[in-house]
């Protein structure tokens, strides 16, 4: 299940919404990716643009991956665009399984092939003023390590 | 056909779509871009580097000699930087 959302969300409510539907799941693994203040927190805020339509389009993409990769109960992404702030939750993934590895695993896969591969753009506003944010060597080598 | 620019990319031409009509000669995405950079200062200075770009059609990602036609929604972005 994939939600793209301006509100915020709240990983215990999610969570329990999966737990309570499934009585079978042996382990669940949660990512939440939270917005950075930066050094000396020189960070006002973080903007997140998307493609709307491609988003939706790429995430049920990548979660059905998961899903083909690895033995899943249930999966949730919910990432959120608009502006933030400091201490803020951007992105959510949630992994269920019967066996510990297969959450863990498919956890990890999801956020590297979010990373490169959501059509997202951040939009930093610092004390230095507005920067869009360029992709990072260690996240394409982290999503590239998930073969195509 | 319909073009979308996002991230930076829409920042520098100033706008984040455009209609275009697309002549015969234009065949592929870079065709396109060719295109795209003749139309205005800020188009040929936000589409120089290639390199650096990536895009998609009808929102599926693609490579820059990928084939297009007159239906299709073109969008050229920097690279994605979800999560």
């Amino acid at each position: 299940m994939i939600r793209v959302q301006k509100n915020d969300f709240n990983l215990n409510e999610e969570v329990k919404n999966i737990t309570l539907k499934n009585n079978n799941i042996g382990g669940i693994s949660t990512f939440t990716g939270i917005v950075r203040g930066g050094k000396k927190n020189s960070l006002k805020s973080m903007t997140l643009e998307h493609y709307s339509g491609m988003t939706e389009k790429m995430l049920k993409k990548i979660d059905l991956e998961a899903q083909k990769r690895w033995n899943l109960i249930a999966t949730k992404i919910i990432h959120r665009y608009g502006r933030l702030i400091p201490g803020d939750q951007i992105v959510l993934v949630i992994t269920a399984s019967e066996h510990r590895k297969d959450a863990i695993e498919s956890c990890e896969f999801l956020i590297d092939w979010l990373k490169t591969k959501a059509p997202f753009w951040k939009l930093e506003d610092s004390i230095n003023g507005k920067k869009w944010v360029s992709e990072r060597k260690s996240d394409i080598k982290a999503s590239s390590k998930w073969t195509n | 056909m319909n073009i979308k620019y996002f991230s930076w990319i829409k920042d520098k031409i100033g706008i984040d779509s455009e209609k275009i009509i697309v002549s015969e000669n234009i065949k592929t995405v870079n065709d396109l871009i060719i295109h795209l950079k003749t139309l205005s200062d800020k188009h040929n200075e936000a589409l120089s580097d290639i390199s650096i770009l990536r895009c998609a059609i009808n929102m599926e990602v693609v490579n820059f000699n990928e084939n297009i036609s007159d239906n299709d929604e073109v969008a050229i972005f920097p690279p994605m930087t979800g999560g």
